[in-house]
């Protein structure tokens, strides 16, 4: 019996493989129980506002955010949504042809040691954190606001803009330059035999056929927008207004949040509004995220 | 002799003198000298790495594009030095048309595929009736125009690759190329495919210079009028296709086409 290896021994690799197949599991699902978890709890607190409180004309439609004042709160976040979106299309309006511009030069005109270099800084970019910029937005651009433009206030839409377009441009400039990348040599070599020169090889080949991943890269500087708090806490002047001009103050749905939730009582009106918000907030940008995923994964498939 | 021929003077398309060409320090063609006539299919044959490629990518000046080449020597085509400092490549590609191995369709409608040159050479592109026929007849010549003139606005790309490769070949013509350079044009095909595009490519002679790498003999002897054969970065042979598989003049050749290497 001594040449009878039992087949179904199990040793100790078995168990390493077993164990490690279950963490691995565990890992792959927590991101989808985190966001499940995330959701459930912000609807849990917001319930209550939305069930017995929340008008839903006065809360989309009227520009008057009161919520902690004591015989009649308004719930009006039509100017905290003003203010939000002007911010993020100003910052869209600089980070378009900023981060296309280094995309299309990281992509198709930078070789060897100099675009190994840019990646890298544009990546470090990408990773400074968001009160940094509220500061810089706080401390530098203000006053140069202030003194540039000879106005009372340098915290503004101009200002906050400003940080946010530099904030969304170096992680739209990676997924563009990526979608840049994407594109088959080919195509570039079809062309230029043809007779096409750099401009027109990018411009009327490279450009159309990235242009889905061009879409991704945009919708994901503006999930990123719109998700944005501290920076744009800082730099907006916080003031709950409808903005006429970019110099106007504002106040965002994020930093709004940001600013009151501490003060509030659990349970209150107001902090269940302000989580009401955060679902608001959670949906739209989950919907931009989910589209501009879509989209490149598009380009991916085809 | 006093007797004057009535036969004129063949004409070149193109002239390669004493062409040598480096990629960084790999040296690819050596004193490479060819007269290659104009109307003609010139077929290129010979092992892979012989350097039939990169010869055909130089008249075009395609070879360029991965920036360590460097060359000597002078390539001419229709009499014109195309390494002349004031040569503009885009100029040169007009009249040099190429097709690549692997059919290489833009991701655009098919229309727009045979009008990419034409919008590139010409600042004005002309009425939408203007571009119809530059359309319908640059189809026609590549015998696709019955096939796709319904689907003119579908996607290029989901041609079959028979149809992509004749498309390739359209879109160079309607900015009246002289020659046309094919890199193993039928090499991604299928033999139905290949027998098509063969066969378009057999329309074309007379009207277009034609150079066409092959790595397939029975193709270079069935479908072109001349041949050469290089090794190892040298021309070891040009002559009349039909002479070359039959009586070739150097043993390597004769080794080669009998299939003792390559």
């Amino acid at each position: 019996m001594s040449h009878n290896h039992a087949i179904d021994r199990r040793n100790l690799d078995w168990y390493i493989d077993k164990a490690v197949q279950v963490l691995v599991f565990i890992g792959g699902i927590s991101a989808v129980v985190f966001i499940v978890g995330i959701f459930l709890f912000i609807t849990k607190e917001g319930i209550g506002f939305l069930i017995n409180t929340l008008d839903l004309q006065e809360f989309f439609g009227s520009p008057y955010w009161e919520p902690s004042d004591e015989d009649a709160p308004e719930y009006g976040i039509l100017a905290l949504m003003a203010g939000t979106a002007s911010v993020t299309g100003l910052a869209m309006l600089i980070a378009i042809p900023f981060s296309l511009g280094s995309a299309i030069y990281v992509a198709e005109f930078a070789t060897g040691k100099t675009r190994e270099w840019l990646k890298i800084l544009i990546e470090l970019l990408a990773a400074i954190p968001s009160v940094v910029w509220g500061f810089i937005g706080l401390t530098i651009m203000n006053p140069l606001i202030i003194e540039l433009f000879d106005v009372p206030v340098g915290l503004t839409v101009l200002n906050a803009g400003i940080i946010l377009g530099l904030m969304a441009a170096p992680i739209m400039t990676s997924i563009a330059e990526d979608a840049l990348k994407a594109v088959p040599d080919r195509y570039r070599e079809a062309a230029e035999a043809l007779g096409a020169t750099r401009w027109q090889i990018i411009f009327k080949t490279v450009l159309p056929a990235a242009k889905n991943g061009l879409l991704g890269a945009v919708l994901l500087g503006v999930g990123r927008g719109f998700g944005e708090t501290m920076a744009v806490l800082m730099a907006t002047g916080h003031a709950v207004n409808i903005p006429g001009s970019v110099f106007d103050s504002v106040r965002a749905l994020t930093a709004t949040i940001a600013a009151e939730l501490g003060e509030t009582a659990v349970g209150s009106d107001h902090y269940q509004v302000l989580f009401t918000i955060g679902l608001f907030l959670f949906l739209i940008t989950f919907l931009i995220n989910l589209t501009a995923d879509l989209i490149v994964r598009g380009i991916r498939n085809s | 002799m006093n007797i004057t021929t009535k036969e004129k003077p063949v004409e070149l398309a193109i002239q390669a003198r004493q062409l040598n060409l480096w990629y960084g320090t790999f040296q690819a063609l050596f004193e490479v000298d060819l007269n290659i006539k104009k109307g003609m299919i010139t077929s290129l044959i010979g092992p892979s790495g012989c350097g039939k490629s990169t010869f055909l990518r130089s008249i075009n000046r395609i070879n360029e594009r991965l920036g360590y080449v460097r060359i000597s020597g002078r390539v001419e085509v229709f009499d014109q030095d195309i390494y002349a400092p004031e040569v503009e490549l885009i100029q040169l590609r007009k009249q040099v048309g190429m097709v690549f191995q692997r059919p290489n369709p833009l991701p655009t409608s098919i229309r727009e595929n045979v009008l990419f040159g034409h919008k590139l050479h010409n600042s004005k592109s002309g009425s939408r009736a203007e571009q119809d026929e530059i359309v319908e007849s640059a189809l026609q010549q590549v015998l696709l125009w019955d096939k796709v003139k319904d689907r003119l606005h579908h996607k290029a790309t989901k041609l079959s690759l028979e149809e992509q490769q004749k498309l390739c070949i359209a879109r160079l013509l309607p900015v009246k190329p002289g020659v046309l350079l094919m890199d193993e044009p039928c090499s991604a095909l299928d033999p139905k495919g290949t027998e098509a595009v063969e066969e378009l490519i057999w329309e074309l002679r007379g009207k277009y210079s034609i150079l066409i790498v092959t790595h397939n003999m029975a193709q270079a002897r069935r479908a072109s009028e001349e041949c050469i054969f290089m090794l190892m970065g040298k021309v070891v042979e040009h002559s009349l296709t039909s002479q070359m598989f039959v009586t070739p003049a150097q043993q390597e050749t004769a080794d080669y086409i009998e299939g003792r290497y390559g």
